[in-house]
């Protein structure tokens, strides 16, 4: 398997702490990110490392006993700690509010909490084994206001910061689900909905395992992903992941199913939009996109692979502090080891070794494993960071030695300007509606985002076009023919095409002598009208005569008549010194024009000669 | 002698029923170099028409000539005579290869009356240099078959060629359209002229050796791959030769009897209009005309094939080296055939929006002809039809020799004029000449006068030349 194969990696700069051990325990928090290690329940300190932070967070409190579980609120402001079934302690980290520590005791008799969440800088939920409490911490006063609750009975529960929802496991089989929303100081339960559990035989009860549910955010929406493992009595040939949508109002409703095609041990990543798993048995990988077109089955929408299995990149532990002196060469890591625990949506740790990864998604590779260029691009189009292998693929497709046939060079460029013109559209009704003044009436009302599969006209022409076109060994008929699939493409989506890329095609046409094909092009207007154009065709006049004609028509469609006539006069005059007679006196203003007009040719005309 | 020829000349002709139709008399081809001395004189002449004529008179004929050209030399050595007017006939000269002199003449009535006659000089010259192209096309140069096979390939070359060509000849038919010799070109939008671009490419590529390619619609021209000169001679052939040959089978419909007699696919609408006829017989023959391009600087030899399915036809020229098998032509129609019938009613489609969207279905009460030098191309509202026996023009004749004469003035001088002149029975006619494109109105405005005349014309360039460059 060569180095170019590996397309997910683990993030070169991982987040380290301390590794668990008796003394020293190991906590993270999935709303923030951040790893806590709690040495001798913090009487010997505690320290708070987060992906971003530079500077970890340390400070000391006083052992009062084991730490069930601990998180600070957004944006570090209060500090929670679970240490007893009924309890949860805080201490405010805000500069002049009094350090010392307060308790909240849950409100339901005789329940046990069995955690918390944050779901502001202020606001806690408790879930405990017979509902959840929704609270709003009031710091100055160091004490909790209950703002709702809710009775029922909870087996185990599931938070996911990124859409501040917690779905509630419920029922003898734990495979109702019971999803919450929170916001700005209110909680609404949205409805419930059953995950529906395989068959299993009969000697064991089958139940809902909080491992086989994870939620993530996929291309903006909500899922809650199920591994339904292989059941021998069905047929199935292996295991697969079952995405239910989660939408914001209505119900939940099974959407995709994400054929894995074996059996064993799996875990859940998302990472820019695709879902990752990783199987332990194989030690590899796969990912599914589920906006590639799959089967239809008229409810669900069944999904392959997009690739090959392969293994995350093999990894070195880098070596720092005084090991790095003793030149030792890097140890390589362990992937795929037991001690992994994976977060959504991309967080990989290792408690052992005292790692915090951000799984990552190499584009790269893809190229390469991916044969059919429509689907690579529907693909890439998806991906955060996509634009320089779209380019790429774009020059590959144009080499000498990969060359992709007309049909899907036309394929590729009519994905990349479908992308492109939903953008323009977007900006223009973005435009339309602050002309209208809606702005300020619809706070709705966003620019729209422009996103890296955004590949507009210059991007092409600079990165992938123009160096084409300089390439000696290309036959000119397939430059020209790529030339015009662009162009074509572009109108087909009706985007003004730049001149810049029809200068490009009369260039190679005049570079090759091949005028007369020009001049049908320009017949037909495919090249449309425009003032640098026209007088690009002035200065062809010499190797071409019919230019001249075509360069005055396309100068009367841009000017009104009479200008173009004094225009033309002027031209005539300066390069022909012809004379000729016309009514009216020219506007002397225009021969200024005319003089950047001709700079513009010669500069033309040298490139070509 | 006379009556030879005539037959040639004898189709309805409805609009000229009182002109004796002009008729070909004569039409040989001669290089007095290869009979210099006396006794020699017969090995000049390469080709004779009527060959029936009898040898000495076939001799001196073209000793007239020769001595007519050499006569006509001493007073301008670059230009010599290009027609000579008898009382019984004209003769036209065409010196188109070193050496090599192509002279037609043609019957003549006694002249009447004074009329100026240029147009007709002008026409038949360029029928007669058309002549020549024509057999280009198809033979290559006269140079070529002498350094092949001598004057005996030579001789043999054109005998078979014009032995047929001259009896397609319809000198009564020739008009101004034969000086020009233009290309009508297919209307159409950008967005349908990129797909048509598009396919092209794309069949160039799948066919690889394909060297060059035309497309037609409804006989008019949209894509040249050739150069002009090359495309103008090969359209000729297409539109008045070999599209109107081959009846339309798309014209009779899906379920017409003809169409289900067509051989080949049911998927698609393409055929052959050159080559296989039918491409399961697998004895089909694929034999393909062969044309001579780029006569002048790389000397091209290629097989045309002519594929046509619905109104839209392409040509794919292949080098004359490779021979289309009997696989290739089943290939090309399996992938041309389907992608251009779909592309065919595209256009249809297309054309049809346009047509309505600019409302020009309505007949515009004037008559005209427009010719552009530099692209060759031409529009005419006054023929009807063109066809290689009959040209239909809806004026009389009379109008369309005013359109020659005004032609001739334009010729003499480069500049840019207009000319407008009454014509008989409250005709206008109008010529207008810009930066090598001629127009010529016609008007027929009761007790109109030269102001109105002049607004009207002014009309027409803006709604139908609206995107063109016109000098006031």
């Amino acid at each position: 398997m060569g180095e170019e194969d590996y397309y997910l990696e683990l993030c070169e700069r991982p987040v380290q702490f301390e590794k668990a051990n008796p003394v020293n325990c190991v906590f993270f928090d999935e709303a923030n990110k951040q790893v806590f290690a709690v040495r001798s329940g913090g009487a010997t300190g505690v320290v708070v490392k987060g992906p971003d932070d530079r500077n970890p967070i340390s400070f000391r409190m006083d052992d009062k006993g084991e730490v069930k579980c601990i998180k600070f609120s957004l944006e570090n402001k209060i500090l929670a700690v679970q240490r007893t079934s009924k309890t949860v302690d805080f201490c405010n980290f805000i500069p002049d509010n009094s350090q010392l520590e307060y308790t909240q005791e849950c409100k339901t008799k005789n329940a046990n909490i069995l955690g918390f969440c944050w779901t502001s800088s202020t606001e806690i939920v408790f879930i405990t084994d017979q509902g959840i409490e929704f609270y709003q911490v009031l710091p100055e006063k160091r004490s909790l206001k209950l703002l709702k609750s809710h009775n029922l009975n909870v087996n185990w529960y599931m938070y996911c910061p990124e859409s501040a929802v917690i779905l509630l496991s419920t029922t003898v089989l734990e495979n109702v689900l019971q999803p919450f929303h929170f916001r700005a100081g209110t909680m609404s339960k949205l409805p419930k909905f059953e995950i529906e559990l395989p068959a299993a035989p009969k000697s064991t009860k089958p139940s809902l395992s909080e491992r086989d549910i994870a939620m993530a955010t996929i291309y903006g929406q909500l899922y809650v992903l199920f591994l339904r493992h292989h059941s021998r009595t069905s047929n199935s040939t292996g295991a697969e992941v079952v995405l239910y949508h989660l939408p914001r109002e209505g119900a939940c409703k099974k959407m995709h199913i994400l054929k894995l095609n074996r059996t064993g041990k799996f875990a859940l990543n998302v990472v820019d939009n695709l879902v990752v798993v990783h199987h332990q048995d194989t030690e590899t990988s796969v990912i599914f996109d589920i906006k590639l077109r799959g089967e239809f089955d008229g409810s669900v929408t069944f999904h392959h692979p997009v690739l090959p299995a392969r293994s995350i990149q093999p990894y070195q532990i880098p070596i720092t502090g005084p090991a790095a002196v003793t030149s030792q060469s890097p140890v390589p890591c362990k992937l795929y080891s037991s001690s992994w625990i994976v977060f959504q949506p991309d967080i990989i740790i290792s408690a052992s070794q005292g790692y915090l990864w951000n799984l990552q998604v190499k584009l790269e590779p893809i190229v390469n494993l991916l044969p059919d260029k429509g689907r690579l691009m529907d693909f890439l189009l998806q991906r955060k960071e996509c634009k320089m292998v779209i380019l790429s693929v774009c020059s590959q497709m144009l080499s000498e030695s990969d060359r992709a046939s007309l049909p899907v060079i036309a394929t590729v460029f009519d994905k990349l300007n479908h992308e492109y013109k939903k953008y323009l559209d977007a900006e223009q009704s973005y435009a339309m509606a602050v002309e209208a003044g809606q702005s300020r009436s619809s706070p709705l009302l966003k620019r729209p985002v422009r996103t890296q599969a955004v590949l507009d006209q210059s991007d092409v022409y600079t990165h992938v076009l123009s160096a084409f076109v300089e390439k000696k060994e290309m036959p000119h008929k397939f430059v020209i023919a790529v030339l015009m699939e662009y162009i074509r493409s572009l109108n087909q989506f009706q985007i003004a095409v730049q001149h810049y890329l029809h200068e490009l095609v009369i260039k190679t046409l005049v570079q090759h002598n091949l005028f007369y094909m020009l001049h049908q092009f320009l017949q037909y207007h495919v090249l449309s009208d425009s003032k640098p154009l026209a007088c690009l065709l002035l200065s062809l006049e010499s190797f071409y005569p019919p230019a001249h004609q075509l360069s005055l028509d396309m100068l009367k469609m841009l000017q009104s008549r009479l200008k173009t006539t004094c225009f033309s006069i002027q031209y005539s005059a300066f390069l022909n010194s012809e004379t000729s007679v016309c009514e009216g006196a020219p506007i002397s203003h225009q021969g200024n024009t005319v003089k950047n007009m001709l700079l513009f040719s010669n500069r033309f005309l040298e490139t070509k000669l | 002698m006379a009556a030879a020829a005539a037959g040639a000349g004898s189709g309805p002709w409805a609009a000229q029923e009182k002109q004796f139709p002009p008729a070909l008399l004569s039409f040989f081809i001669y290089n007095p170099r290869f009979g210099p001395r006396e006794g020699q004189e017969e090995n000049k002449i390469l080709f004779y028409h009527p060959n029936e004529v009898e040898k000495n008179e076939k001799i001196r004929n073209v000793g007239l000539c020769e001595a007519i050209v050499q006569f006509t030399r001493t007073f301008s050595p670059s230009k010599p005579a290009k027609s000579l007017h008898t009382q019984k006939n004209r003769q036209f000269f065409n010196e188109p290869e070193e050496n090599f002199w192509m002279v037609m003449s043609k019957d003549g009535k006694p002249v009447i009356e004074y009329q100026e006659e240029e147009l007709l000089d002008k026409v038949y010259s360029s029928v007669l240099r058309q002549c020549y192209s024509m057999y280009k096309l198809f033979n290559g140069t006269f140079l070529k078959a002498m350094e092949d096979g001598g004057v005996k390939l030579l001789k043999e070359r054109l005998e078979k060629f014009f032995h047929r060509y001259l009896q397609t000849l319809h000198l009564q038919s020739c008009d101004l359209l034969d000086i020009f010799g233009g290309i009508s070109f297919f209307p159409l939008d950008k967005m349908t002229y990129l797909k048509i671009q598009s396919f092209i490419n794309r069949m160039e590529e799948s066919l690889n050796i394909v060297k060059y390619t035309a497309f037609l619609y409804n006989d008019q021209l949209i894509w040249s791959g050739l150069e002009q000169d090359d495309m103008r001679i090969l359209y000729k052939y297409l539109t008045t030769s070999l599209f109107p040959r081959h009846i339309e089978p798309e014209l009779a419909g899906r379920d017409s009897p003809i169409r289900a007699e067509m051989p080949g696919n049911l998927q698609h609408y393409g055929r052959f209009l050159t080559g296989p006829l039918n491409l399961n017989d697998p004895d089909a023959k694929c034999r393909f005309p062969k044309i001579f391009v780029n006569t002048d600087d790389t000397y091209e030899e290629l097989h045309l094939i002519v594929y046509k399915a619905m109104s839209a036809a392409v040509c794919f020229m292949i080098d004359a080296s490779v021979h289309p098998t009997l696989d290739f032509c089943r290939r090309l129609d399996s992938i041309v055939g389907p992608q251009l019938t779909v592309l065919a009613s595209d256009i249809c489609e297309q054309f049809n929006i346009n047509k309505r969207m600019s409302g020009s279905e309505k007949e515009p009460q004037f008559k005209f002809i427009y010719f552009n030098h530099m692209n060759l191309a031409e529009k005419s509202t006054v023929h009807m039809r063109k066809t290689p026996s009959v040209s239909l023009t809806s004026v009389h004749p009379d109008l369309m020799k005013i359109l020659g004469d005004i032609n001739s003035d334009f010729t003499r001088v480069d500049e840019d004029e207009e000319i407008i002149v009454k014509a008989m029975s409250d005709y206008w006619v109008v010529g207008k000449k810009s930066d090598r494109r001629e127009l010529y109105v016609i008007l027929n405005q009761k007790n109109a006068n030269l102001i109105e005349v002049n607004e009207e014309v002014k009309k027409l360039c803006a709604t139908q030349f609206n995107n063109i460059f016109f000098l006031d």
